[in-house]
């Protein structure tokens, strides 16, 4: 046993399937960009990716234990975040998501309320000592999830705030429930869908045009529902081996929208076909796979929870990004982890890899 | 240390198992969806990724030009903009419509009627919106590519006329292919295509028109041409050319600039039309767009019939000009002795009804040379009485009155020559003989066109050759039939008309040329009786005055019509006929053209050298 943990070991197979989606991801940016106003988004990803990398390091030496003993402070400064973005946030596409840290550099209080809220979870669901959760916790996680929940769709955003639950749903089924509150949770939210429904004037005129426009796609064909039939056609467009590097009229012609980013696995399923979607969607199947191994081979139960956050979340993006690109899910605005350009997304993702490093590399240790 | 940092609880692993398990489930099923797209329907997007990229945008041939004798542009074509509405995803449409008939200011009604006229037109057809787009309107599609896909523009071809309304009614006006037309010629046209409606641009419409182009581009997702993948140039119209003498109809068309009427200047040897007037007349460029409806019941509708070409399709009494026809049919008929005298005491009296001469204390005794010259009623009355209603309707037939001419002109009217078979066919009832009398002064049933009457002279002049008057130059199918007449008659004829306007005391005599041996006949048409008029204080009357040139073997041929004046056909036709005249043998004689009356009209667009330019206006 060793008493100290090492960067030998780090996850490097998991490392390496993360850097060759990264790899990918910053070719279709090139491929994407090149002939157009924005080239050059290439160099801007790899260097978040860069920052991402340090970020990890920075997070893997702080033992988890320490931060899950701050959970709450975690949590509070979490909070305090996504009500500054509602009151001083500026807008960018018609929502407040963003908080300018000075020198021209914004982030997503959002994008670190994901990472809050897979330690504060770990944290709470690793103090239950029952081999089922009660009602009582039920609630508790409900809450802790639903705050931020409301606070996020308040921007509105409602893609990341919907990638929240999926760490309390996954923690809550990793730490075992009665099957009578499975059944009552799943009987309410069928009750709150129509209620959802009726209430659905109270959404942005923009979430409702994407609702309606998921349930009749062919009738909007320049809003939402043009984004997911020029996807669709993208997509199939490619064929099975592609239309080369480079080559995709959808989205070199600028037909797929924010090709470059939310929509960045169309523009791949164009120019590289349904091979080179099979190559990412093993790439990411390999990734959360190894992911699990790691929650398996936790040392403890706080650590598996932490892994599993982040694997939820990485699982949920992939889930929904996908499927949105190929019309099975509306516009939600959520990226495709490691691929899609962005900042704060791509410092997310290495963040929560440092998290799951943090993690592994404490295993062996005391 | 807290409770939660113990090693204590196992680790979940077959829930993490199950978590594996279900992680797979997904990924497979979303490569099943992939595989749906990008394997079974593959097909079906890169039809629709095609059908997004590559536009195929017509290129519009211009139609040929028309010019003059001379090789002068009389109207020819220039490239313009259309405005284009997408009509793919009629939802789209319909909410851009408010915002499109804001920017382009078109109402929301004519919107929509257009639409619902192209409803059964195929969806990826466009229509045209807006056919005559100005720079705002280019600017405002421009600028709203991307909120407004269902906008486009396509460059056109428009008609141009250098020379404002002149020969607006010979030429006629383009306009969109009707849907008749369409439904009839569904391989020749297609919707929107632009044809001739009326006059020469209908007339030779296969002769103008070019071959369209097509060109196919690839454009962005804003619309946005990216590169051509082909083109398939338009071929240009063949231009045509006319008969018209610029020179001349420019003299014709300043003489009638205030007055209602027509004249046509013919070749009298070969019925080649010189100029052609109609007045009042249209503004040819506000068909050279798209007339509105509105603007177009208005033209249509006008009293004045702006629309109607005079010239060909006024119907109208010949008056006195008539009376070349009666000597004619006097002589040839022989039904009368060539030296047969009438004494003229103002009026006669036939069928227990009184006829005045339009000289009421009359011209005493006149024979037929007298009765030409001074244009006596009641010789003409009496010859008429003499020769009856179907031998003046053998003649002014043979004389080509009372049936088409055959110009290359749509619409041409016959006119009327009333016989006794035609009176019992029509009104079932037998000819009154008082008729008869009406008729032989150019009254009563009888109508003309002032094409007619142009041939009926020349033929008279040249011995009964009857030409076919024609706008195209070197036309093939002009023919030419005879009417035989003696020399005598012609001789007989002529010298009189040569008096009306060369002797003293003739109708016309102020109108004599020097050194030109310019015949003609005036003529005074009563719109009511003499009597009416007398009543009513009126005397608004149709002017005609028919002059040639010279007296034998004529080379021009002239018919003028005043109406409304006034004035008597020598006073208020006759001056125009002489100018013509006058400018014809100036212009033979190589004497500069009166610089007033060529340079007055034709100040339309400045400094544009009046060459041909066919061709020349490209895409």
């Amino acid at each position: 046993m060793k008493d100290r943990p090492r960067v030998q070991d780090f996850d490097w197979p998991l490392l390496a399937i993360v850097a060759a989606i990264s790899a990918l991801g910053v070719a279709e940016i090139y491929s994407a960009t090149h002939a157009s106003a924005m080239a050059g988004m290439q160099w801007r990803q790899l260097m978040w990716i860069a920052i991402g990398v340090a970020g990890m390091f920075l997070i893997s030496r702080i033992d988890y234990h320490t931060l899950l003993d701050q959970a709450p402070a975690l949590y509070m400064f979490g909070i305090f975040c996504l009500l500054i973005v509602l009151v001083v946030g500026y807008s960018r596409l018609g929502a407040k998501r963003w908080i300018a840290l000075g020198g021209g550099i914004n982030f997503q209080a959002s994008e670190l309320m994901k990472l809050i809220i897979i330690i504060v979870l770990a944290r709470f669901f690793s103090d239950v000592r029952t081999d089922q959760l009660t009602l009582r916790d039920l609630v508790k996680v409900a809450l802790l999830t639903l705050v931020p929940v409301a606070l996020i769709l308040k921007q509105p955003d409602l893609g990341t705030a919907m990638v929240l639950i999926p760490v309390a749903v996954v923690g809550v089924l990793l730490a075992g429930v009665e099957l009578r509150h499975v059944v009552a949770g799943v009987v309410l939210l069928a009750l709150l869908i129509p209620v959802g429904w009726h209430m659905r004037t109270h959404l942005k005129p923009y979430q409702q045009q994407r609702i309606q426009t998921f349930l009749h796609p062919e009738e909007d064909q320049r809003g939402a529902g043009y984004q997911v039939s020029q996807s669709e056609i993208a997509v199939g467009s490619g064929g099975f081996w592609g239309m080369g590097f480079g080559k995709g009229t959808q989205s070199q012609l600028g037909f797929i929208p924010v090709r470059y980013s939310d929509f960045i696995l169309a523009a791949l399923a164009e120019e590289q076909g349904f091979i080179g979607v099979c190559v990412v969607m093993l790439l990411y199947l390999g990734l959360i796979l190894r992911l699990v191994d790691n929650a398996q081979k936790a040392k403890d139960r706080a650590g598996m929870y932490v892994v599993m956050g982040v694997t939820a979340i990485l699982g949920f993006h992939v889930l929904v990004n996908a499927s949105m690109v190929i019309g099975y899910m509306p516009v939600t605005g959520i990226p495709l982890p490691l691929m899609s350009y962005g900042g704060s997304a791509t410092a997310f993702v290495f963040l929560a890899l440092g998290l799951v490093m943090n993690v592994r590399m404490r295993r062996f240790v005391n | 240390m807290a409770s939660w940092n113990s090693n204590d609880q196992k680790i979940p692993q077959g829930r993490l198992a199950l978590f594996s398990y279900i992680s797979v489930f997904f990924i497979a099923l979303l490569l099943v969806g992939f595989w749906k797209l990008q394997v079974v329907q593959t097909g079906h997007f890169a039809d629709l990724a095609e059908r997004n990229r590559v536009r195929s945008i017509p290129i519009i041939a211009p139609r040929g030009a028309m010019l003059d004798r001379e090789g002068r542009v009389l109207v020819d074509s220039y490239p313009s903009f259309s405005i284009l509405l997408l009509r793919d995803d009629p939802k789209s449409v319909q909410r851009s419509l408010p915002s499109i008939s804001d920017g382009l200011g078109i109402a929301m009604e004519d919107l929509e009627g257009q639409l619902e006229a192209a409803r059964d037109e195929p969806k990826f057809m466009p229509i045209v919106i807006k056919p005559a787009a100005s720079l705002a309107d280019i600017a405002f599609v421009e600028s709203h590519r991307s909120d407004l896909p269902v906008l486009d523009l396509m460059m056109v071809q428009r008609r141009r006329y250098p020379h404002g309304d002149m020969l607006a009614n010979t030429i006629g006006y383009v306009g969109e292919v009707s849907a008749q037309d369409l439904e009839k010629n569904p391989d020749k046209y297609r919707p929107g295509d632009i044809v001739g409606k009326t006059g020469l641009e209908k007339e030779y419409n296969d002769q103008i028109v070019g071959v369209d182009g097509m060109r196919r581009v690839v454009v962005n997702s804003v619309g946005k041409v990216v590169r051509t993948l082909d083109n398939v140039e338009a071929i240009p119209g063949k231009p045509i050319q006319l008969t018209i003498d610029y020179d001349l109809q420019s003299i014709a068309d300043a003489d009638m600039a205030d007055k209602t009427g027509a004249v046509v200047a013919m070749d009298a040897r070969t019925g080649e039309v010189l100029a052609m007037v109609s007045k009042p007349t249209f503004n040819p460029d506000d068909f050279a767009v798209r007339i509105s409806p509105q603007e177009w019941q208005k033209l249509n509708s006008d009293p004045h019939t702006p629309l109607l070409n005079r010239a060909i399709q006024a119907q109208l009494a010949p008056g006195s000009v008539f009376k070349i026809v009666m000597a004619t049919a006097m002589l040839e008929s022989k039904i009368i002795p060539e030296n047969y005298t009438v004494y003229c005491p103002g009026y006669a009296e036939f069928y227990g009804r009184t006829f005045h001469c339009w000289r009421p204390q009359g011209h005493g005794e006149v024979d037929l040379h007298r009765a030409i010259v001074d244009s006596c009623d009641v010789f003409f009355y009496n010859v008429g009485k003499l020769l009856g209603i179907d031998v003046i309707n053998q003649y002014a037939t043979g004389l080509g009155l009372g049936r088409r001419t055959g110009i290359d002109l749509p619409g041409e009217e016959p006119g009327l020559m009333p016989s006794e078979d035609w009176v019992e066919r029509v009104f079932h009832h037998k000819w009154y003989a008082g008729e008869t009398i009406s008729v032989a002064i150019g009254q009563g049933a009888i109508t003309v066109t002032p094409i007619q009457l142009a041939r009926m002279a020349a033929a008279v002049a040249s011995g009964g050759t009857l030409v076919q008057p024609h706008l195209l130059k070197n036309d093939p199918t002009s023919k030419v039939t005879r009417f035989p007449l003696s020399d005598n008659t012609v001789d007989l004829v002529t010298e009189g008309l040569y008096g009306v306007v060369n002797e003293g005391g003739g109708t016309a005599y102020h109108l004599r040329l020097q050194n030109i041996d310019f015949c003609g006949k005036s003529g005074t048409a009563q719109l009511m009786s003499y009597n009416a008029a007398d009543r009513m204080g009126t005397k608004n009357m149709d002017a005609w005055f028919v002059g040639f040139a010279p007296r034998k073997n004529p080379e021009i041929v002239v018919a003028a019509i005043v109406q409304n004046t006034v004035e008597h056909g020598g006073e208020a036709a006759g001056p125009v006929v002489r100018d013509i005249v006058k400018a014809y043998f100036d212009k033979k004689n190589g004497v500069p053209l009166h610089p007033e009356t060529t340079t007055a009209q034709n100040t339309a667009p400045a400094a544009r050298p009046l060459v041909a330019t066919v061709g020349a206006a490209r895409p």
